[in-house]
């Protein structure tokens, strides 16, 4: 604690005024003492000895005069391992820790330890004594779940230092000493299995900053075909209020091809996330056969919850993730609404009496969403290997218009934007992404071309359908009526996926590939239809037999069958050859992916005589057990 | 503690400002003016200057007038003894029977931990085959009627309170007409539901500060009875935009920046701190709200419903007197709707199809279109459906109003154009209705397979 003390002499809403005796910090983190309870509060101003401080929970019953205790450091997380399948509030309190301590409500200024400290860990030392050490030097390892989670030097440590003693292998607590060492100035310093970390600021323990380019595959048929996302990228998702935004974000939660998932439940509803706290536990990874929840961390900081603790919700979150990126993983953050953190902000800025922007919004709303996102990225780590944190952010304009500051300000900084419209939402075409006004600037792991010649189809059928609103049916053309249909087939089968099927509602990579080309070869042909009625006809009932040929899985025998068919029923109004001269399904296969992948790695490795791919490696895929695991070789 | 104050220093709109020490926020405070008693709360501290918030309106305020704080926040009572009576704004009897003032709680409390709540999953039957069978309430939800003035949101409320199932009812009324307040009254009199309900009764006429307690009132009340005697409560607010008006006033009285359309900033976590107070508690009762939300302008992007429709489950519009099928959308009806009998789902999404089908068809014979067999039977079962089962005073069971669709598709349509499975029609088709001659549906196949398609992408939404 710092020797500083305060006094309280001004009470508004949530901003606390402090009449301070001594140095404070910007963004200090102090406690407004009233009566049994601590209130966390955070300074977000100061003027001469008076000091404007943010309190993070409810302000009832505090008075002018009372004590606020200084702690001369900034808002901070615990780091280390036990973090995954955790449920935090926006301060890293867990929930289920306060539910057990306080029932059935979140009391006001209850603080718990983040990690558990009484979990004993299984430590493997990495280092031994005499060994020089700096910030982010792994000075051992312990299991956490499926990963080898490496104990690292605090990253804020400066300088180097020599290793005086380590513990052996052995059982121990996150708050044990494990290891002592002393620093060029021969001051001793301790090493614990954790460390706390400053929200706000981003943790850059790595060489460098690379491109995103490996796609971060969702299993979402119209993002990973039409606007990926990769691995290390941004993307948004911007939509009104019962377009779908929290679906898409859980069925991403779920089906992403990443190793851990952050879901920050920022000043949304609580029922939501109850959904995914109920039935992560009980779902199954297909990568690692174990439950959904070990590879989760939930940030929970619903709607009725304090809004300044919203308001850092994010940035707990994009720490934790940076954090797990320093491992080597790749980890995805769905922030879900990002509208509700600058909202937040909003409130802030308004009880400072800071001069409003639009909407109210402070000026600095574009500089920190760009902050936000800017701390995603994919990053080479000391020894070689990557790390990559993607972000995801929901946005919920108000009205639906995406021209209102936060949308607006998101755009210019994300990667991809995946537009939801209520239009697609109200004709149930789900996911409701606008395939015509989204975007993306990461490639699809399907040839740009081929993508490029799919939406071109899309575009005419949207010109003929606006067309055909005026002229009517009547007045089209036979074949631009077919590049109508054409692209309503295409939408119909392909853009829209059944997210809650078990088949369906995740599209493996390969599946992908092999049914895009179908599709791209069916909208290519070339048909011979009597009339429109006919050409109607023809597509409906192709329509229906395509998307039952969705729903069968790609190892049943019938996936073949329901293809023939298919294609036989092409063949009949159409002189293509198909499903004659079609590749086989091998082709498209992770496997062979992941053959020439091993191939380009080991050219690398007799380049570099050294093992460096890890991360290559695991691109491949996971779900067949085929990880190489050469981390835990290490 | 209780020490008086009496130099008032500023009175501006329904804020005073009195110099005064030891105080604490959102404290009460109790004011002595020449024509009686009113509550204030503390909405902001400055140093030696306290600023209130008077309940009754700074009309008539002497700069002279007593100030006497109280050393609590906001209470209400919380008794056995509650049932059947009703209170104004400020928490005291509007009937005339006694004052209430044991067991006092304190209102807008915590928000629950969210690892407590349970997925909801017990269906709320209404006997509204618009509610029961297309958009099921479940125990939990929070769920708002936008309408504009004029509908019969009121009588829909009223109705729903004596029909839902629910153990009790807490009914706050925010702004309301006089006659409104009465017609709830004598309605859940004469239903005999007056002796489980709990009114807190704003009208109109009283000051408009004093709505902004009814909801944390109710709600607190609801809450307490909930998770202490495992009640089932439901919680009706109506109407949530004159709560939301108040809280203008007072922002633009404090000065607060406005955000948008002079609403304050925080109007999103102001209503979503009384609509998240809907919960399912493990091992305990639940709460449920229904809040009536008008649309001015009828323009759901105003602030007001915007907000709420991104804190609620879905909602319900209520058009022409009726629930209007599109647009209205329960977030929950799929937690419930699977449980209750195995034609549900079917008859909920083909007969929502046909209707938006019929809706084509009258737009097309609005612009003189030539009807077809397929759209005169569509026009037919349109008219059917919207006095059979969007009517609001059609009152009958989920399951009589289930059984009710398939006769009015058996009386409009072929087994194989209403687009269900085989298996349901064959088991729950009407016997004896007079089957539609096949001609007279060939020349619509192409719809029927068009139907088909729809029936799938609907599926994928569940």
């Amino acid at each position: 604690m710092s020797k500083t003390k305060g006094k309280i002499t001004g009470i508004n809403g949530n901003m606390i005024t402090v009449k301070v005796d001594g140095d404070v910090i910007q963004n200090e983190i102090g406690y407004a003492v009233v009566g049994e309870e601590k209130l966390k509060s955070e300074i977000v101003r100061i003027r001469g000895d008076i000091a404007f401080m943010q309190v993070f929970e409810d302000t009832r019953g505090l008075k002018v005069g009372d004590v606020v205790e200084f702690t001369e450091e900034m808002l901070s997380v615990e780091v280390g391992p036990g973090l995954l399948g955790m449920v935090y509030d926006g301060l890293q309190n867990p929930l289920e820790d306060i539910a057990e301590e306080f029932g059935y409500f979140l009391k006001r200024g209850a603080l718990v330890e983040a990690l558990d400290r009484e979990k004993k860990w299984n430590f493997k030392p990495n280092v031994k004594p005499g060994d020089k050490v700096t910030a982010g030097s792994k000075l051992g390892f312990v299991d956490e779940g499926i990963f080898d989670h490496p104990i690292f030097v605090p990253f804020d440590f400066r300088g180097e230092a020599e290793i005086d003693t380590i513990v052996s292998k052995g059982e121990y607590t996150v708050e044990k000493n494990i290891a002592k060492a002393t620093d060029e100035n021969g001051e001793q310093h301790e090493f614990q299995m954790y460390f706390t970390w400053p929200v706000k600021v981003p943790i850059e323990e790595y060489e460098e900053r690379k491109l995103p380019e490996d796609p971060m595959v969702t299993q979402t048929r119209i993002v990973d075909t039409f606007f990926p996302i990769a691995k290390g990228g941004t993307y948004c998702i911007p939509g009104p209020f019962g377009s779908g935004k929290t679906v898409l974000q859980q069925v991403t939660s779920r089906f992403a091809q990443v190793d851990i998932v952050i879901i920050a439940a920022c000043g949304e509803r609580a029922g939501e996330v109850v959904e995914t706290l109920k039935e992560f536990p009980e779902l199954q990874d297909p990568r690692t056969g174990k439950s959904l929840m070990e590879r989760t961390i939930i940030i929970c900081n619903t709607s009725s919850m304090p809004v300044a603790a919203r308001e850092s919700s994010v940035y707990t979150a994009v720490t934790l993730g940076e954090y797990y990126r320093q491992l080597g993983l790749d980890v995805l953050l769905l922030a879900d609404s990002t509208s509700r953190w600058a909202q937040a902000m909003r409130e802030l800025s308004g009880r400072l009496e800071e001069i409003p922007g639009e909407e109210a919004f402070p000026a600095y709303l574009e500089s920190r969403i760009a902050q936000f996102y800017e701390r995603a990225g994919l990053v080479e780590l000391g020894d070689g290997e990557q790390g990559s944190l993607t972000i995801g952010g929901t946005v919920s304009p108000a009205g639906g218009n995406f021209e209102e500051p936060v949308t607006q300000g998101t755009l210019k900084v994300v990667g991809a934007f995946h537009g939801l419209s209520r239009d697609r939402a109200n004709a149930r075409r789900y996911p409701a992404i606008d395939p015509l006004e989204s975007w993306t600037n990461y490639n699809s792991f399907i040839e740009q071309d081929k993508v490029d010649r799919a939406v071109d189809v899309l575009k005419r059928g949207d010109e003929v359908h606006q067309m055909m609103t005026v002229v009517g049916e009547e007045g089209t053309s036979l074949d631009d009526y077919v590049f109508y249909l054409k692209s309503e087939f295409l939408d119909n089968v392909y853009l829209q996926q059944n997210s809650f099927d078990e088949v369906d509602g995740k599209s493996s990579v390969q599946r992908q590939k092999y049914v895009f080309d179908k599709v791209l070869r069916i909208l290519e042909a070339d048909f011979d239809f009597e009339d429109k009625k006919e050409a109607r006809d023809f597509f409906n009932k192709l329509r229906s037999i395509f998307i039952d040929w969705n729903y069968v899985d790609l190892e049943d025998d019938e996936f073949q069958k329901q293809e023939g068919e298919i294609d036989k029923y092409l063949k009949e109004k159409s002189a293509e050859k198909f499903g004659e001269d079609r590749k086989g399904l091998e082709d498209f296969s992770d496997e062979a992916q992941l053959e020439e992948e091993i191939e380009e790695e080991e050219k690398q490795k007799s380049e570099k005589e050294k093992t460096d791919g890890s991360q290559k490696s695991k691109k491949g895929n996971a779900e067949k057990g085929t990880d190489k695991k050469s981390k835990d070789d290490k | 503690m209780r020490k008086v104050y009496s130099n008032i220093l500023k009175i501006e709109g329904d804020v005073i400002t009195v110099r005064a020490e030891n105080i604490a926020n959102e404290e009460l405070a109790e004011i002595t003016t020449s024509r009686g008693k009113t509550l204030a709360k503390v909405i902001r501290l400055e140093d030696d200057l306290v600023y209130l918030q008077v309940f009754a309106g700074s009309k008539g305020i002497s700069t002279g007038d007593e100030v006497r704080f109280l050393g609590h926040p906001m209470k209400v009572t919380y008794t056995e003894n509650m049932l059947g009576r009703i209170f104004n704004g400020s928490g005291e009897p509007r009937d005339s029977g006694p004052a209430l003032e044991e067991n006092m709680l304190e209102i807008g409390g915590p928000s629950a931990n969210p690892t407590k709540r349970i997925i909801p999953q017990e269906m709320i039957r209404t006997n509204i085959p618009m509610i029961d069978v297309f958009n099921s309430l479940v125990k939990s939800q929070k769920l708002p009627i936008f309408s504009i003035s004029g509908e019969p949101y009121n009588q829909l409320l009223a109705r729903i309170a004596l029909q839902a199932e629910a153990d009790m009812i807490v009914l706050g009324g925010i702004g309301l007409k006089y006659d409104e307040y009465l017609y709830f009254r004598n309605t859940l009199e004469e239903g005999g539901a007056l002796n489980r309900s709990i009114f807190f009764m704003h009208t109109a006429a009283d000051p408009k500060v004093e709505s902004l307690m009814v909801p944390d009132m109710s709600l607190a009340v609801a809450e307490k009875f909930a998770l202490e005697e495992d009640k089932d409560v439901l919680v009706l607010l109506t109407d949530m935009t004159n709560f939301a008006d108040a809280l203008k006033e007072i922002a633009i009285t404090m000065e607060q920046v406005p955000s948008n359309r002079g609403y304050p900033g925080d109007l999103y976590s102001q209503l979503a701190s009384r609509y998240e107070k809907a919960v399912d508690f493990e091992g305990a009762g639940s709460v449920t709200i229904l809040a009536a939300t008008t649309m001015p302008g009828d323009d759901v992007t105003h602030p007001v419903p915007d907000n709420t429709g991104y804190i609620t489950e879905g909602q319900f519009y209520l058009h022409d007197g009726m629930i209007d099928p599109f647009g209205s959308l329960s977030r929950l009806k799929q937690q419930v709707n699977d449980k209750t009998r195995d034609d549900h789902r079917a008859i909920m999404d083909n007969m929502i199809q046909l209707y938006a089908q019929y809706k084509e068809t009258e737009e097309k014979k609005s612009m003189g279109f030539r009807m077809t067999e397929w759209d005169k039977r569509l026009l037919k079962y349109g008219d059917k459906f919207v006095s059979g089962m969007m009517d609001l005073s059609v009152n009958i069971p989920l399951e009589k109003a289930l059984d009710r669709g398939w006769k009015i598709l058996a009386e409009c349509f072929k087994k194989e154009e209403t687009g269900i499975k085989s298996e349901l029609v064959d088991k729950y088709w009407p016997d004896g209705t007079p089957e539609i001659s096949a001609e007279e549906g060939q020349e619509e196949k192409s719809e029927e397979a068009d139907k088909k398609e729809e029936v799938t992408e609907e599926k994928k939404e569940e």
